[in-house]
């Protein structure tokens, strides 16, 4: 079961929050070339292992949060928000 | 190693049944081969087995890193149908179809396909209504489609909830007779033991750690098991497309998800083909061993962890109850999960490149397991003629950038909604 700790309102339990996307993409220039947009659109990296990503507290304080998790196991190492980031990612 | 027919069986029953060969061999890997295929599951095999049989390649091996049948292929839910609106999509499965009904005889293994019927059900008169455009649209197609009243629905699955007061009232149906289900393990093993008879090499416990190029083509694998060289490279690895692409500095327009499965103890016969609820995410059939077999979304977060999480596992359980309120009384027997390649349009790829000697199989969502044969199909006409079938055209890796998305769904590229 995935817990996260929301830093609003303390640990909550999966069904509160709706997951996101990875949080790692940054958004091109609007004038960047086509080819940079479509790396942003539609490639992914999709990594076996940590995953800094967005999940919203849907049924909580409805706030937007970055959450570190391990894709592998599900584990929760880092929960922040969206402006912040984890030690070891930065 | 021989056929498989009455008089072999009755002959081996006399003899105690202990003088039956391995269904297919257990090679040590050759330094060399003309085609690579990486993943031993369904649609690997199902491509090595038609490489052999309509282009004459035998001298291929298929690289496994677990055993046949351990993957995706052994942990679906069965259902085969070509139900699609578009038109990348209709002949490409509908060409399936037709490879289904005669996969028993042609790989003379039963795989026990039933075309049992795939029946959607509606519950508004607007539901109704596209459900027509799809029955149409599939009509043109050339696929089976029948509309269904309410009270044809009803006898055709009469533990579905027909009252007046359920939540979502039922209000029609529309059916595909002739698709239905087949045995997920015996198709991996038919194609297996098929395909090795064709002198296809099959190499379990082997897996790929990376790739080895020559300038900027590739010319062979590093395995678990040694360096092995061919000419070409399929990837068939469902699961972990992103992960091997990597080794290649590829990104891929896929993320993994996991999608959640369920079966309940053996029952007496319930339900009578597969049936899908219009108002959630549900689909149902029962095994011929009487377990109710059901699923419905995937859990919405990239995962690679083959197990899901509670909350889509109430909302899929709450999904059937309101359907067929009556399979709260079954008990649950196993829930487990398989790892998804979805895709940014909801739709697979199979091509050529993006490398020189790589051929790409992958994007299958979570409709993999119909699309077996026709995915093998396609997959080795793509690699032996280095150019896709006419069923494979649309299935492009460069169709994202060119604009010419296969979205089914009409949800855009966000993996976890299609």
């Amino acid at each position: 079961m995935i817990r996260i700790n929301c830093p609003y309102c303390g640990e909550r339990e999966h069904s509160e929050f709706t997951y996101g996307e990875d949080a790692t993409r940054a958004t091109p220039e609007n004038d960047a070339p086509l080819e940079q947009w479509n790396k942003f659109v539609y490639e992914r990296d999709n990594p076996a292992g940590e995953h800094i990503e967005y999940w919203h507290h849907a049924f909580g304080c409805r706030a937007w949060l970055k959450v570190q998790r391990n894709t592998l196991t599900h584990d929760i190492s880092w929960v922040g928000l969206p402006h912040e980031n984890p030690e070891a990612a930065s | 190693m021989g056929q498989y027919n009455a008089l072999n069986i009755a002959w081996n029953a006399l003899r105690g049944h202990k003088h039956w060969q391995r269904a297919w061999r257990d090679p040590e890997p050759k330094s060399n081969y003309d085609v690579i295929i990486i993943g031993g599951g369904g649609h690997g095999l199902a491509t090595a087995y038609y490489l052999a049989k309509n282009h004459g390649i035998t001298n291929v091996a298929i690289l496994e890193k677990g055993w046949i049948g351990g993957g995706n292929v052994g942990r679906n839910t069965t259902i085969v149908r070509s139900n699609y609106l578009l038109d990348g999509n209709s002949p490409f499965y509908e060409h399936g179809m037709n490879l289904w009904r005669d996969m028993a005889q042609d790989l003379n293994y039963n795989v026990m396909f039933s075309p049992r019927g795939v029946m959607n059900i509606a519950h508004s008169k607007s539901q109704y209504d596209t459900f027509a455009r799809r029955a149409n649209t599939m009509r043109l197609n050339g696929i089976q489609a029948e509309l269904l009243s309410r009270e044809e629905v009803l006898e055709r699955e009469p533990i579905i909830d027909g009252s007046s007061d359920t939540r979502f009232p039922l209000w029609g149906g529309i059916l595909q007779p002739d698709a239905g289900n087949a045995r997920h393990d015996a198709v991996a093993w038919g194609y297996a033991r098929a395909a090795d008879q064709l002198g296809v090499d099959i190499i379990q416990n082997c897996e790929v750690i990376d790739f080895i190029k020559q300038g900027e083509r590739i010319i062979g694998v590093k395995t678990s098991r040694g360096d092995i060289h061919a000419e070409k490279v399929g990837m068939a690895v469902a699961g972990s497309s992103s992960r091997l692409a990597d080794k290649l500095g590829l990104r891929l327009p896929i993320e993994s998800h996991v999608l959640q499965a369920f079966v309940t103890e053996p029952y007496k016969p319930l339900i009578n083909g597969v049936v899908t609820f219009g108002a959630g995410h549900f689909y149902v059939s029962q095994s011929d061993k009487g377990g109710v077999v059901f699923g419905g979304d995937i859990d919405g977060y990239n995962t690679y962890a083959q197990r899901g999480n509670l909350p889509v596992f109430e909302d899929v359980i709450a999904g059937g109850l309101t359907m067929m309120p009556c399979l709260s009384r079954l008990k649950l027997l196993r829930n487990w999960g398989g790892v998804m390649d979805m895709s940014m349009d909801g739709s697979p790829i199979i091509d050529v490149g993006p490398i020189d000697g790589l051929y790409l199989n992958t994007g299958w969502c979570y409709g993999g397991f119909k699309a077996t044969p026709a995915s093998g199909y396609c997959f080795a006409h793509t690699i032996a003629n280095n150019e896709a079938h006419e069923l494979n055209k649309a299935y492009t890796l460069d169709r994202f950038a060119k604009g010419y998305a296969i979205d089914e769904k009409g949800m855009g590229p966000y993996p976890k909604a299609h």
